[in-house]
């Protein structure tokens, strides 16, 4: 008979919320930003150089996070960094995340020499140190924003990889998966229809997961001055500039540092709680 | 009575070390007949249903032998024709029925997918199909159970819906891996008694694998006594249980605790039937070298 787990309620799952409150908010923010920015992203004013945000002395009104030292609108430039930051994590993302999965798909569950060699090139490629690897990518690439994603892909499909394949594996020995082959299913349907679906919480768990590895990687990229051009606001080069003027007006770094943390946080966060929401096995 | 599965000589071995795990098994289920397949574990028991329905795990490889389903040989047959022959004729109902129902996926389609997709039934067909057969195993309200999920159901449950999943086809055979071992004792003999009955209704062979020669006693017709993937005994359940031929057999049948005994404590398999098994696959061991 019913067992009753079925009618046992989950709790709402704070972190889902919060979490997603704040992704929410960079998303609107990053869709809206020319109506939503108090001030041009790109204009410079030598004469309000350095305001503090609005709760401190001397602050400007219409500048409420500050400017920096060539008195650009700190909020403003972090709303457009979001722009950014989200268009890098959603296609290097899900590009990732397609070639990862595919990969540890078909090494999962045809296993032999598909395995084989998809296993020692992911050996391989864990092998070379990330950062360095991005920055030797984007020197042959050229900087910009499309080489800022094929870098990330490149370097990561195999975090997909890994997990995707460990999975398909364990799922693999499941009678569930026998019967379904004794039925008279093709390899390819039993892989599609039936482990899918039960290897899909892990995959949007991880999907979360690199989108906020991205905004980083996109972030140290800006950092080092690799990414889109200078002038443009991204949060990493927002943090590059702060740096040098953090004793004279620490806002400059603080402020898009936070968001970068609360945004590669709450990418994290949102994907357990998907997981634990949506797995039927967790459930 | 002519076999509808004809299992001749069938030797399987493992693919790294070559150690053979079925030793030129032969058996014959008749059309509507239960047979046995009783062994310890390791025995290779759960490998003889296994290769049947074509789905051995990739360390092992079959080397030679024969496997006819309706006097065709499915090692021989294409890999196409193959998974035809064994998905419109057979079914299997697994051991395990925790792992044995896709968690992601509602019970009905699970059923009727292959109804629909394998056997080309109408969509209606097949749903009213997995209803009638579900109510046939006693579950109450089969449309409602059809929507749920397999974490919504009690493992009796499940074991009876992946009962009714096995017959919803009408197979001519049934493979049945040790389909009580996972179930708590008092479900158990429900189990039991439903699969005899569905099997009898239906009149479809039926290939029990099992451990346990209680079962035996209950279910089957004929068996098959498996010792390290040879076959050390083959016949009737009646014979079997008056007297056993093979000294491997008469030790195992010694060795079954009896509830008409309590107070009796357990005979192992005494070590100088062991060694003389042991010595008997030695020996053909020897001889299949020197013919391979």
């Amino acid at each position: 008979m019913l067992d009753g787990r079925g009618a046992v309620k989950r709790r709402a799952g704070a972190r889902l919320w919060l979490s997603g409150l704040w992704l929410a908010l960079v998303v609107l923010a990053a869709v809206f930003a020319p109506l939503v920015s108090p001030q041009d992203p790109l204009a410079q004013d030598l004469m309000l150089g350095r305001l503090p945000p609005f709760w401190m002395p001397d602050h400007e009104p219409g500048f409420w996070l500050g400017t920096d030292s060539l008195g650009r609108d700190v909020l403003t430039r972090m709303i457009y960094g979001a722009r950014v930051a989200l268009v890098v994590a959603l296609s290097a993302g899900v590009a990732t995340c397609l070639i990862g999965t595919a990969l540890g798909l078909v090494a999962g569950f045809y296993r032999g020499w598909a395995d084989r060699i998809i296993g020692r090139l992911v050996d391989i490629w864990m092998a070379f140190p990330p950062v360095l690897f991005a920055i030797l990518l984007i020197a042959v690439l050229g900087t910009g924003l499309s080489s800022v994603v094929i870098a990330i892909v490149v370097i990561d499909w195999t975090r997909f990889c890994r997990v995707v394949r460990a999975e398909t594996l364990n799922q693999s020995q499941m009678d569930y998966v026998h019967s379904a082959r004794v039925a008279g299913f093709t390899r390819l349907r039993t892989l599609v229809a039936e482990i899918l679906p039960n290897v899909l919480p892990v995959i949007v768990a991880l999907l979360t997961l690199e989108m906020g590895i991205a905004v980083i990687v996109e972030a140290i990229l800006s950092f080092v001055n690799l990414s889109v051009s200078t002038d443009a606001p991204t949060w990493g080069g927002m943090i590059a500039e702060g740096r040098t003027s953090i004793y004279q007006a620490w806002w400059v770094l603080a402020f898009p540092l936070a968001a970068l943390f609360l945004t590669v946080l709450s990418f994290a966060q949102f994907g357990e709680g998907l997981r634990d929401r949506f797995d039927p096995v967790l459930r | 009575m002519s076999a509808f599965l004809e299992i001749r000589n069938l030797s399987a071995r493992l693919r790294d070390t070559g150690e053979r795990v079925l030793r030129s098994v032969s058996l014959e289920v008749p059309v509507g007949a239960v047979q046995g397949l009783v062994g310890e574990s390791g025995a290779g028991k759960s490998m003889i249903g296994r290769a049947v329905l074509g789905v051995l795990p990739k360390a092992v490889e079959i080397v030679e032998g024969e496997i006819l389903l309706e006097g065709r040989d499915l090692l021989k047959a294409k890999p196409s024709e193959r998974r035809r022959l064994i998905g419109t004729r057979t079914a299997l109902i697994p051991q395990d029925p925790l792992t044995a129902l896709n968690p992601s996926r509602r019970i009905g389609p699970q059923i009727t997918d292959r109804l629909v997709d394998i056997l080309g039934w109408e969509k209606a067909r097949a749903t009213a199909r997995a209803a009638e057969i579900l109510a046939e195993v006693d579950i109450p309200q089969p449309e409602r159970v059809m929507r749920l999920y397999p974490h919504e159901l009690s493992g009796g449950m499940r074991q009876r819906i992946l009962i009714a999943s096995a017959f919803a086809a009408e197979p001519k055979l049934i493979v049945a891996d040790e389909p009580t071992t996972a179930l708590d004792v008092t479900v158990q003999k429900q189990i039991l008694h439903l699969i005899s009955q569905m099997q009898a209704r239906h009149g479809t062979a039926l290939l029990f694998v099992t451990h346990d020669l209680g079962v035996v006693a209950k279910i089957c017709d004929s068996l098959s006594v498996l010792y390290a993937g040879k076959v050390v005994e083959e016949t009737t359940v009646q014979k079997f249980f008056a007297a056993p031929q093979h000294p491997y057999s008469a030790a195992l049948l010694a060795a079954t605790p009896r509830h008409t005994d309590a107070g009796a404590s357990l005979e192992p398999v005494p070590r100088a039937v062991l060694d003389a098994v042991s010595a008997e696959i030695a020996a053909d061991d020897a001889s299949w070298r020197r013919h391979g």
